[in-house]
């Protein structure tokens, strides 16, 4: 295959094994001829060992000892595979334990999320629950895959039920770009080949959905942010005073020669040079990894942001996240944590719970203060010092937060700006 | 605007770079992991872009079985040469030698898990708290559930079930004495991202890749080569056959293909048509259906 410029989409699935999630995955591997020989042997022979009729395909995406044992994903599991077109992760996410966790981090990265719906029932709470965090975390492009079209005699009534459905309760969800398809992931209608059975439908199939999806403006090209991940100061005698300034562009596009601010300092310089590895360019855009130094010798460090004198972030000290709680062990009232802003790090406590939101509902509980493994709630938040902050639904990169346990280590939540 | 967007080599470079710093700004004392294969070649060229015009910051650590390819051996010393930084060497020998470990018994045997005691003992010895290696998410099946920044315990062991969750960019690899990170910066290739990136860049890499006449031996499916610590089973002969190796590691265990694909084109098209995962080569990982997941949960790599 030569080498081109085709695009890296990530996209997630959530539904469980009953919508045919695994069947439909296995269906794009398969069809994409991503699935070799030794894999389809190693999971042919532990389908018959188990007693299944045919190819158990969730075997393909579960891979601890536990999971193939207990017929259940317990965490996310990424899958590949590219076509003419592009290529493609999959971040699969397990429908039932632990799911907002888990789909809230597959979600956290993708592009695109495609969720199952079985015809036979429409919609249900686990739809909503997709959708809402679907929407929650932003992700640019929704595919509602209307699955086992074959079980209701491939009939545009049902699945036109199921749209209006679909659209009345997600008319409370802030979503962009919502598409509806008919498929069969088992028969294979309207997954990689056009249906013989729904004439009727005349959009794209799942595959060539997800190969035409506009994806380059899902990161924002506009507010330009840097942060600064470490200093490059090399030891040698071509680059004596040379201090590189290494990152990845979080967002928009930057110039030598741009007027430039440091914050949380505010010092202001000018880029002076731009390197991607070994080459010096003239502009560089997100998500590039890059180095730049400035023309001032100003004090720069880790956790520092590299800003357009003229846009810069909310500099806030106090401020509302939406938080997904991921551990077992619950939130502790006035608890401190390190909260992960870029490469930004200070210490953090939560002022105040302001409202716990059901999932199944989107109703608001303004009485409940605790939060427990996979709650989501809008929380107050106040740092030791000022955080460089955007909001997320206008930046997925800088308006996002991880709170970590002083006193394990572990990640316990995450969270979106408000 | 449609100009302002990366093709896909460019994005996993861009993200293996970003996890490469990141291991760098947040450890005291982080390695290289390096086998002398693709792999871990690939991770050391995208070292040096992410950290130009410096040299890399990180010594290269290569856990050394004692069964090796000479061709590799020489290739790493002339890399090590080349980029100015330290080389730490665990051999499974020493472990031997020192009974801290014990040679396999039976007609399978290998140094393969032995590794793991030699890999721990080194990360313990030369204090280092990351180790970076080149896996991939697509090679195995318990590697498809790694995170970037893959948290070990004290006794070096993975819980799997247990793993920090990753969101975003923002990699967490805080931990206590004792306890290191491995981090996989190139989780998101695949085996053929890996050959066209290659291509593209022009790196170097060991000429067992390329195909070349050797002595074999048809064993479990796939060409073992010849060499000293090869024992020969009955009605197994030697043939002289063309052959190139998908994977480097352990000379006893690592099996080629016949292949006439001697230059990067034709390798990266040769792997494009293939329908065999690169590990089905492995004999280490056909012991059985969770071997991998297995030695991970020890301490592998």
């Amino acid at each position: 295959m030569e080498i081109n410029n085709n695009q890296l989409l990530r996209f997630t699935t959530a539904g469980s094994v009953d919508d045919g999630k695994s069947t439909l995955i296995g269906r794009l591997l398969y069809d994409s001829k991503s699935i070799f020989e030794d894999q389809l042997d190693s999971i042919t022979a532990t389908s018959a060992k188990k007693g299944h009729d045919g190819i158990d395909m969730a075997l393909f995406t579960d891979g601890l000892r536990d999971e193939r044992e207990q017929g259940i994903t317990i965490d996310v599991a990424y899958r590949y595979f590219t076509t003419p077109k592009r290529k493609f992760i999959i971040a699969d996410t397990p429908g039932h334990i632990q799911y907002t966790r888990n789909m809230v981090t597959g979600a956290s990265t993708a592009n695109a999320a495609v969720i199952l719906i079985d015809a036979r029932h429409g919609v249900i709470e686990q739809t909503k629950r997709h959708s809402f965090i679907a929407s929650l975390l932003n992700i640019p492009h929704l595919i509602v895959c209307i699955n086992k079209m074959d079980l209701v005699d491939y009939s545009e009534e049902v699945y036109n039920k199921i749209i209006g459905q679909f659209e009345e309760f997600s008319s409370k969800l802030l979503m962009k770009d919502v598409r509806f398809i008919p498929i069969s992931a088992l028969l294979g209608d309207n997954v990689v080949n056009r249906s013989k059975n729904m004439d009727w439908y005349q959009e794209g199939t799942l595959l060539s959905t997800l190969e035409n999806l506009h994806i380059s403006s899902d990161i924002n090209k506009i507010d330009a942010r840097f942060a600064v991940q470490t200093v490059l100061r090399p030891q040698n005698e071509d680059f004596r005073d040379y201090r590189g300034y290494a990152g990845r562009i979080a967002s928009g596009i930057y110039r030598v020669g741009d007027e430039v601010a440091v914050l949380p300092s505010g010092f202001q310089s000018k880029i002076k040079s731009i390197n991607a590895g070994e080459h010096e360019v003239q502009e560089a855009y997100a998500p590039m990894s890059i180095s730049m130094t400035l023309e001032d010798d100003i004090d720069v460090s880790r956790g520092n942001m590299i800003v357009r004198k003229n846009n810069q972030p909310e500099m806030e000290q106090e401020f509302d996240v939406m938080l997904c709680w991921l551990n077992n062990d619950p939130a502790k009232p006035r608890a401190k944590y390190t909260i992960v802003h870029t490469s930004h790090e200070e210490r953090a406590l939560f002022k105040e719970v302001v409202y716990k939101i059901d999932i199944n509902t989107f109703e608001r509980d303004k009485t409940n203060q605790d939060l427990a493994m996979n709650d989501i709630a809008r929380v107050k938040i106040r740092t030791t010092r000022r955080m460089m902050l955007d909001t997320y639904r206008e930046n997925r990169n800088t308006g996002s937060i991880i709170l970590i346990d002083e006193n394990t280590n572990e990640t316990v939540a995450a969270g979106m700006v408000v | 605007m449609s100009k302002y967007y990366l093709n896909y080599l460019d994005e996993l470079e861009s993200e293996a770079i970003y996890i490469l710093r990141e291991v760098w700004a947040q450890f005291e004392n982080p390695v290289i992991l390096f086998s002398g294969g693709k792999d871990s070649i690939l991770v050391t060229h995208l070292a040096k872009k992410a950290f130009y015009p410096s040299k890399i910051p990180f010594a290269l650590m290569h856990v050394d079985t004692g069964h090796n390819f000479p061709e590799t051996i020489q290739f790493r010393n002339d890399l090590v040469e080349k980029l100015g930084v330290k080389l730490i060497v665990g051999s499974v020998q020493d472990s031997i030698d020192q009974g801290r470990v014990a040679e396999e018994k039976g007609k399978n045997a290998t140094r393969n898990a032995l590794q793991i005691t030699t890999l721990l003992d080194a990360i313990e010895t030369n204090k280092v708290d990351c180790a970076i290696g080149g896996g991939r998410r697509d090679e195995e099946k318990a590697r498809a559930k790694e995170r970037f920044f893959s948290h070990r315990d004290d006794f070096g062991q993975w819980d799997p079930k247990n793993q920090r969750p990753e969101l975003w960019n923002l990699l967490n690899g805080k931990h206590f004495e004792g306890e290191h990170f491995r981090a996989f910066p190139i989780s998101n290739w695949t085996e053929m991202d890996v050959w066209n990136y290659i291509k593209r860049e022009n790196i170097s890499i060991p000429s067992l890749y390329f195909a070349h006449e050797r002595e074999v031996v048809f064993r479990s499916n796939s060409w073992i080569p010849v060499s000293e610590y090869l024992k020969l089973e009955e009605g197994e002969k030697v043939e002289k056959k063309k052959i190139r190796f998908r994977t480097l590691g352990d000379i006893t265990i690592t099996g080629g293909i016949e292949s006439d694909a001697d230059t990067l084109e034709k390798i990266a098209l040769e792997v494009s048509a293939m329908r065999k995962t690169e590990r089905g080569d492995r004999s280490d990982d056909k012991r059985s259906e969770t071997a991998m997941e297995d030695r991970k949960k020890q301490g592998y790599f």
